[in-house]
């Protein structure tokens, strides 16, 4: 089973989100990783770009797919994860760690809280794969 | 239990480049019978390359013969056996058509002759857009797009310009959105895209149809350029709510782009012009059975309605009456022109009048089947997919109930649960002799296997593959590892395709230390 820790916080789209202070930390969950296969490519924004919750920021190339990845909350990039452009591998085997997408200066506080728990995330993928 | 298995016979090859001899070649000049020349005389200094063309090859003839003859054996082909990629339609070229498209009178025609020399040819572009026009129901017709996508892009761009002239500039600045279901191929994002459209998805049904409550929704902003649609869907599923669709963006002043690579479930059955579509694209290397795969040439002709013709590329190929002399006193009036004169034309997008030699194939396939035989291979098509449906049914997971079209999505769903996933019955299926089919598009079906056998294939082979399939479902249960580790049967395994993609390697170099492979120092 994908590994789905439990203080972070999920989308539909399957991103999770990390609040450190005003700051979130964006990236995909190790489902969607799983589901995507070997990321080769990842497309990232620049630094200062402002994004609404559920616009595209990016997107990310498997040997399946490109799928497009989304922003879950509003905000403006304040860094990029530039490693990922040489080492894409780093989506697929450190999801939640050192495969991190964007950090994002948050401007809709309340957002984060209608995001899914790591239980209802679970509840959902489970249900999406019936 | 495998019942038909290709081998490759040769072993690896060498580059043609670790080939080479010094000294070697693949001609013997006789001596000079007139006074030698000077190169500087005849070509200036500027001109000449100075790297005495370091590096290349120096092989004979039977050398680079039996090179890439080794080669080409290494290749799956339409003309080695059955290429069920779904919506790519790969079905059998025709040798017939082959021999048309090498006729001398055409072959041989300089792109640049006139129009007075170039009747025959131009009447066979002329003709091919009456038949064409019949198909769609859409009577304006360009055939200069190369390919596909470059069909779909001349389609949008031309709503575009219909748009800007029917509101006005400004107007219709603030109409820039482009409507794209979740199921879409990946060039209608493109194309959209690069006419300066902003992309929207529509959502798909559960029964993998457009959700027609989306679609309204998304409409009601005032917004809507069109709508890019490709029907039979790519889920092999035919959009029946299609004039509902048409309605709902023609009201929103919106219009339809139809995408047409699935048109090998419509030809002769039905008319996208008639559906309500405004314009669509068409595939000769896909329905009209011109050669398609290793880069072309295609050729994707634009098809729209009387009232967006003005716009299509330029020139036009044209039918003049010989009786309508008008002011022009010559003669001898040419009966069919390219027609430079249209203000509003988007112009060209495609030198000359674009890939010529697919147009005569796909006349030549049109004349040869005719009305009923276009019918009737629609029909084979249609029969096919769902033969195909019906005997993976029990042992594969098909996620929509509908009856397909001309393909057929499966999933890997119940192999899955046993750790085999598509790619490895992808894999396992080249071992016994097949091509696999499209896998993991549609992209909103997870583990899709999608399959368009095309009509070119009858029952005895459509049961082939149906019993490799069958057999595959049972391998992966009883021995999954022969499927995770196939294919057995080829030259080389397993490819590792994500260090291809990471770290691709893109240039041959000489390794350092070993003997030069040309003569040193000239």
């Amino acid at each position: 089973m994908a590994n789905v820790p439990d203080n972070l916080h999920y989308s539909k789209d399957h991103e999770w989100v990390r609040v450190e202070g005003d700051t979130a930390v964006i990236g995909i969950t190790d489902h969607a990783q799983e589901q995507l296969g070997d990321v080769v490519y990842v497309e990232l924004p620049k630094a200062g770009e402002d994004f609404a919750a559920h616009d595209s920021f990016g997107s990310v190339e498997s040997v399946k797919a490109v799928s497009e990845i989304f922003t879950p909350i509003s905000g403006k990039v304040a860094e990029v994860n530039q490693s990922l452009a040489d080492e894409p591998e780093k989506v697929n085997k450190d999801p939640y760690g050192e495969g991190w997408m964007i950090k994002m200066k948050m401007s809709k506080s309340g957002e984060v809280d209608s995001l899914l728990t790591a239980a209802e995330y679970e509840d959902f993928t489970k249900a999406e794969s019936e | 239990m495998i019942t038909k298995v290709t081998t490759h016979p040769s072993q690896n090859e060498q580059l043609i480049f670790e080939r080479s001899q010094p000294g070697r070649a693949g001609f013997s000049l006789p001596a000079l019978d007139v006074d030698e020349t000077s190169i500087d005389e005849m070509i200036p200094r500027d001109f000449q390359r100075d790297d005495d063309l370091a590096g290349m090859p120096e092989v004979t003839e039977v050398d680079v013969v039996r090179h890439f003859t080794r080669i080409s054996t290494w290749n799956f082909s339409i003309d080695l056996g059955l290429y069920p990629l779904g919506s790519c339609t790969m079905k059998y070229n025709s040798r017939l058509n082959e021999k048309v498209a090498r006729i001398g009178n055409f072959a041989n025609l300089h792109p640049l002759a006139s129009e007075a020399e170039s009747q025959g040819a131009l009447q066979v572009i002329y003709e091919l857009q009456q038949h064409l026009a019949e198909i769609t129901g859409l009577p304006g017709i360009s055939l200069q797009p190369a390919a596909g996508a470059h069909g779909e892009m001349t389609g949008i761009m031309i709503i575009r310009a219909f748009i800007d002239a029917r509101d006005g500039k400004e107007a219709s600045s603030r109409r820039r959105t482009m409507l794209i279901p979740d199921s879409a191929h990946g060039t209608n994002p493109a194309s959209a895209h690069l006419s300066g459209f902003t992309v929207k998805t529509i959502r798909s049904t559960a029964e993998g149809l457009t959700d027609l409550d989306h679609l309204r929704e998304l409409c009601a902003h005032g917004d809507v350029a069109g709508l890019m649609l490709t029907n039979p869907n790519t889920l092999g599923l035919f959009e029946k709510n299609i004039q509902e669709i048409c309605r709902i963006v023609h009201d929103a002043g919106g219009l339809v782009y139809m995408d047409g690579a699935n048109m090998n479930a419509l030809v002769g059955v039905a008319r996208p012009g008639d559906m309500g579509v405004d314009v669509i694209h068409l595939n000769l290397h896909k329905t009209f059975s011109t050669p398609h795969g290793g880069g072309g040439p295609g050729s994707g002709p634009c098809c729209c309605t009387k009232e967006m013709e003005p716009f299509l590329p330029v020139p036009r190929i044209v039918r003049v009456n010989n009786g309508d002399t008008s002011a022009d006193s010559r003669s001898e009036i040419p009966n069919y022109r390219l027609d430079y004169a249209q203000p509003q034309s988007i112009g060209r997008v495609k030198a000359f009048v674009g890939n010529y030699g697919m147009m005569l194939r796909a006349l030549a396939y049109i004349l040869t089947h005719g009305y009923d035989g276009l019918r009737e291979a629609t029909e084979a098509a249609v029969l096919n997919a769902r033969y195909i449906a019906h005997g993976l049914l029990t042992d594969y997971e098909k996620p929509f109930d509908s009856p397909p079209m001309h393909e057929v999505v499966f999933t890997d769903k119940r192999q899955a649960r046993k750790g085999v996933h598509t790619l490895d019955i992808a894999k396992r299926l080249i071992d016994y002799g097949f091509h696999p089919p499209t896998i993991y598009f549609p992209l909103i079906v997870s583990g899709a296997m999608l399959i368009e056998p095309t009509e070119s294939v009858g029952r005895q082979e459509l049961d082939q593959f149906i019993e490799a399939m069958q057999s595959i479902a049972r391998e992966a249960v009883e021995d999954p590892e022969l499927v995770l580790n196939a294919p057995h049967t080829t030259r080389i395994g397993r490819l590792d395709e994500a260090a291809a993609a990471r770290k691709p390697v893109l240039r041959w170099r000489p390794k350092e230390n070993t003997e030069p492979l040309a003569v040193a120092g000239g």
